[in-house]
């Protein structure tokens, strides 16, 4: 086999590997009041990437002997997680550059994690999938303890780094077992082998797929496997925990809509109820905890934890007959999700600058020291809670839909996703109580130009998308990943 | 159909909407001019409703007018279909003159603390929920509607209310948000089990029409009128989904308290008659006998628990209850007179009891208590039409004759004489429900009477003699006059609700003709 690289197909890829080594370069050049330059410098990378990513919209091409795919549904993807890389450089500008962290290392190892983010929604075997899943965490184990003299940030980056590990570790076992009952690592190939008489392996080829299910478990923070998210979130550096419980749990999740709605969908009648016990698990336990909350970052990861539950739902429906629905109602609820988390994640930075110790108590009276950041604020908290007049309304209403059309076990699942977001507007609320009920000191905040820019677009984006879902709603079903 | 039957409805619904941006962008010391702009977008959107109800064509009320049905969201189908019928007319133009008195009586009275800004900008948000309830005619656009009025009016509650305001508040929150997201499953139900040629619809007539031919079978129906029913009955409230709406109501400023009784109560029942029955009636009719079972308990159990108030506000919610229980009843017997006495009721009881509230908040305003034991009677003394007019509008409420309160009950009760027997509905337990709410209107009577003797009759008690309260003042006047009026109006010319509902009404029960 002599496989011709399609270099147009990978241009993006290119572009950012360029560019990071050219930030790592360059930061040595600079002198340390200089050395924030290395962030508009990523930002141009990341946006010529953004750019020749574009080009390739509509785009159905092939390379690295069918391991690489770029289809809409990586087209999209790829938007998205240069979109949030964007908004992830805008949030980190001041805070890393006030805090004297080493930049140039920072943006190399963030544009490292961006990198396999990217990659990952390409990626159409064991392997590759592998390959972007260690580039998405390895950087963020370090940028997790990037605040190294505070020892919460370090147990953040080694909790986090053992937990991956571990998860890693699992996950490539189950594949190697993969590779043995099928015979290929090709995500298309093994569907069709699992498809087809496994002669006496078939047990173990459902093992296998519980470890490699496990594994991604661990990265998307499904119950049990939730613990280490809040204690990394709260340590990391906020910028970096935007990054980790948006773009890196999209990633999680988008290699997981690859691995089970195309090469294990066979087996979906095995692995659907054990997404229905996640799905119902993490949501109920992530809302049960974050309402015990006092620290707004943990509240957040708590909350982040309960709305992976939440994308875990449309995974359980698979193989009722609405895996199209299913498959992009859980992509919409992922880029919905994105939105408004990082919308929330940017007035949370704006108020560290405040106080660092980011209780719920210091957001009082922010409505009056910074209305527009609680005005956006208040839409986020409401859009996570899924009420209108928000996005976060749509992405449940998705879910909703396809749980319903499934029948069944899809009822039974909605119903529970009703309750418990019922359960989660007690504490979504408490922090919009506490920015507009309670009276703080009046001291006019100062917030970052590029953070209030970031908090404000997210707010428009959240309204205009309840507006008008079909800014997110008609992209997800032009993927071709999945047969109707 | 002009440029202008199709927009009419959307200008109105969405002025308050943009009156709310403009007075957000106002800046917050220029307090008169973002009290002028709450006037000004309130009136004006009530000045189109007026133009709306006047090019009404009346003798086709059954037909959907000022009508608009674009594409909206493509992948599930939902649709922008708004439109006015006899029966969502009186509500609609309903919500713009309370909200525009409303916007009148803030010129005046602003609760603490303050705020005059994000007060009115709220309200304004509010309205457009609540107007776009009534004309929506995609379930969809319905539930968004529906959903639009509780964030503002949680923010009213909990900013503006009084003591236990943030619990209040949230539990008003909490329930209704319970209720609707069943209620938008129930949706989802028919979306999926409906077929209209070849495609799921959201489309409330469509799916009427699919329901007439038998499209929904009987199992499927009994479960999402559970689910829908759940959700409309947190919001009317029936008895026991009730006990949200005491603390709301007493502890919401005077104007979310008159909204709420006014117009959000009325969310509910009205999408009871708007979508439950046309779309579910199978499941109404098996449903029918425990609503009306509900209702009359709501009845005597709201008449009852009046009894035992301390807290003059709290005692006009808990009426609240037992009149939407009479509400409720005419709904349940599935007949003509029934279902107008229930539209009759709801505009009814939004002038009187929204007036109640005008003045709980009044007599606050003077005397700082709520306490009936407090003021402690002797107010025809001190305050001679404040006291003139609570009298008034009390007996408005417990529903005399000659007043608007008189015929929604009377034919209500008079409907469950003789429930619909084509839905087969059991008359002998309908005029079981008919005594009880016949009792409930005697102990109404009864804890009205006794709650004027407490409060306006008898010697005034030393503590307010040198009071320098002001009797009612100029923008009280103007609030107030226009729903006095419309009680006296409404209780000597029925016709003027009855006339724009009866088509309307009649076309829906045909569909229960037949089944």
């Amino acid at each position: 086999m002599n496989p011709t690289i399609d270099y147009h197909a990978i241009l993006p890829e290119l572009i950012l590997s360029g560019t990071l080594v050219v930030v790592l370069v360059v930061d040595v050049f600079l002198r340390p009041p200089r050395k924030w330059l290395a962030m508009p410098l990523s930002f141009a990378g990341v946006l010529a990437a953004f750019v020749a990513t574009l080009t390739l919209i509509g785009a159905d091409r092939t390379t690295f002997g069918g391991s690489y795919h770029v289809d809409p549904f990586a087209v999209l993807f790829k938007v998205f997680f240069l979109s949030v890389a964007m908004i992830v450089l805008f949030l980190s500008l001041r805070y890393f550059r006030e805090g004297r962290y080493y930049q140039g290392e920072y943006y190399f190892l963030l544009l490292s994690s961006v990198l396999g983010c990217v990659m990952m929604p390409s990626s159409r075997d064991l392997l590759m999938l592998f390959i972007s899943l260690e580039l998405v965490s390895a950087p963020a184990f370090l940028i997790a303890a990037f605040r190294k003299n505070d020892p919460r940030s370090n147990e953040a980056g080694l909790k986090f780094f053992l937990i991956g590990v571990l998860s890693s570790a699992v996950m490539l076992y189950g594949m190697s077992l993969i590779y043995g009952v099928t015979g290929s690592t090709n995500l298309y190939e093994i569907g069709k082998a699992l498809a087809g008489h496994l002669g006496g392996q078939e047990t173990l080829a459902l093992a296998a797929i519980l470890f490699v299910v496990t594994g991604f478990a661990f990265k998307v923070s499904a119950f049990p496997f939730q613990f280490w998210a809040p204690d990394t979130y709260e340590g990391a550096p906020v910028p970096v925990t935007a990054f980790l419980a948006s773009a890196s749990k999209a990633a999680g999740f988008t290699g997981l809509l690859q691995l089970m709605f195309v090469a294990f969908i066979h087996q979906a009648a095995f692995w659907g109820p054990v997404f229905a016990a996640f799905s119902i698990f993490t949501m109920s336990i992530g809302n049960l905890v974050a309402l015990q909350q006092r620290q707004a970052v943990r509240l957040l990861a708590y909350s982040s934890i309960a709305q992976a539950g939440y994308m875990l739902l449309p995974f359980a429906l698979a193989g009722h007959g609405v895996d199209k629905e299913a498959f992009a109602a859980a992509v919409t609820y992922i880029l919905i999700y994105a939105i408004m988390n990082l919308g929330a994640f940017a007035v949370v930075v704006a108020v560290s600058r405040k106080s660092s110790a980011l209780l719920i108590a210091d957001f009082a009276g922010l409505m009056r020291n910074a209305p527009l950041l609680a005005l956006a604020m208040t839409i986020f908290m409401v859009s996570l809670a899924g009420v209108p007049p928000t996005a976060g309304f749509w992405g449940k209403f998705f879910v909703f839909r396809a749980g319903i059309d499934a029948g069944g076990i899809g009822i039974a699942l909605a119903v529970v996703m009703v309750v418990n977001s019922v359960i989660s507007l007690f504490y979504y609320l408490a922090i919009p109580r506490q920015m507009i009920l309670v009276e703080g000191p009046e001291e006019p905040m100062r917030s970052p130009a590029l953070v209030t820019f970031v908090a404000a677009l997210a707010a428009a984006a959240v309204i205009a998308v309840f507006v008008y879902p079909d800014l997110i709603a008609h992209f997800p079903p032009l993927s071709t990943l999945v047969g109707s | 159909m002009s440029g202008w039957e199709q927009s009419a409805i959307t200008i109105a619904t969405f002025l308050p909407l943009a009156g709310a941006l403009v007075i957000a962008m106002v800046p917050r010391e220029k307090e008169r001019v973002v009290r002028g702009l709450g006037i000004v977008f309130t009136g004006a959107a009530f000045l189109v409703s007026i133009v709306i109800a006047l090019g009404f064509d009346y003798g086709v009320g059954s037909k959907l007018q000022f009508e608009l049905d674009v594409r909206w969201i493509a992948a599930i189908n939902a649709r922008y279909h708004v439109g006015v019928d006899g029966i969502s007319l009186p509500l609609y133009v309903l919500t713009f003159a309370l909200s525009f008195l409303c916007a009148i009586y803030t010129w005046r009275f602003v609760p603490s603390p303050g705020k005059t800004k994000a007060f009115l900008a709220l309200m304004l948000l509010l309205e457009t929920g609540m107007a776009g309830t009534f004309i929506a005619f995609d379930l969809i656009l319905f539930f968004i509607f529906w959903e639009m009025v509780l964030v503002p009016m949680y923010f009213l509650i909990a900013i503006w209310g009084s003591a236990n305001r943030e619990y209040a508040a949230i539990k008003f929150f909490l329930y209704t948000v319970f209720g609707s997201v069943f209620m938008l499953l129930g949706f989802l139900g028919m979306y999926f089990r409906s077929d209209v040629a070849g495609h799921h619809s959201f489309d409330l007539l469509r799916l009427t029409n699919f329901a007439a031919a038998g499209g929904f079978s009987h199992g499927f129906q009994l479960v999402v009128f559970g689910a829908v029913g759940l959700g409309l009955a947190i919001k009317v409230p029936m008895w026991p989904f009730h006990t949200w709406l005491p603390d709301a109501h007493t502890e919401a400023p005077t104007v979310g308290s008159v909204l709420l009784a006014g117009v959000l109560l009325k969310m509910g029942t009205y999408g009871f008659i708007r979508i439950a029955l046309p779309v579910l009636p199978y499941g109404a009719q098996k449903f029918a006998p425990w609503i009306g079972l509900l209702a009359a308990i709501a009845i005597v159990y709201a008449a009852l628990a009046c009894l035992a108030q301390k807290d003059l506000k709290r005692l006009i919610a808990f009426s609240s209850v037992g009149h939407m229980g009479f509400v409720m009843l005419g709904i349940a017997t599935l007949t003509s007179i029934g279902i107008n006495a229930a539209i009759f009721g709801m505009v009814a009881h939004g002038l009187i009891t929204g007036m109640l509230f005008f003045l709980v908040g009044s007599v606050y305003d003077r005397y700082h208590t709520r306490q009936i034991a407090e003021i402690g009677g002797g107010m025809m003394q001190k305050l001679p039409y404040l006291g003139g007019v609570l009298a008034f509008v009390s007996i408005a409420s417990l529903g005399l004759p000659g007043l608007a309160g008189f015929w929604g009950e009377v034919m209500a009760l008079l409907s469950s004489f003789n429930p619909s027997h084509a839905a087969g509905l059991n008359t002998g337990l309908f005029r079981g429900f008919m005594v009880a709410g016949g009792i409930g209107t005697i102990i109404t009577a009864g804890y009205f009477l006794w709650m004027l003797q407490r409060v306006n009759m008898g010697t005034l008690p030393e503590r307010w003699k040198e009071a320098a309260f002001p009797d009612i003042v100029a923008v009280e006047w103007v609030s107030w006059v226009p729903l006095l009026v419309g009680i006296v109006a409404l209780g000597i010319f029925p016709r003027l609700i009855f006339g724009v509902t009866d088509g309307a009404v009649n076309g829906l029960l045909r569909l229960f003709g037949a089944a």
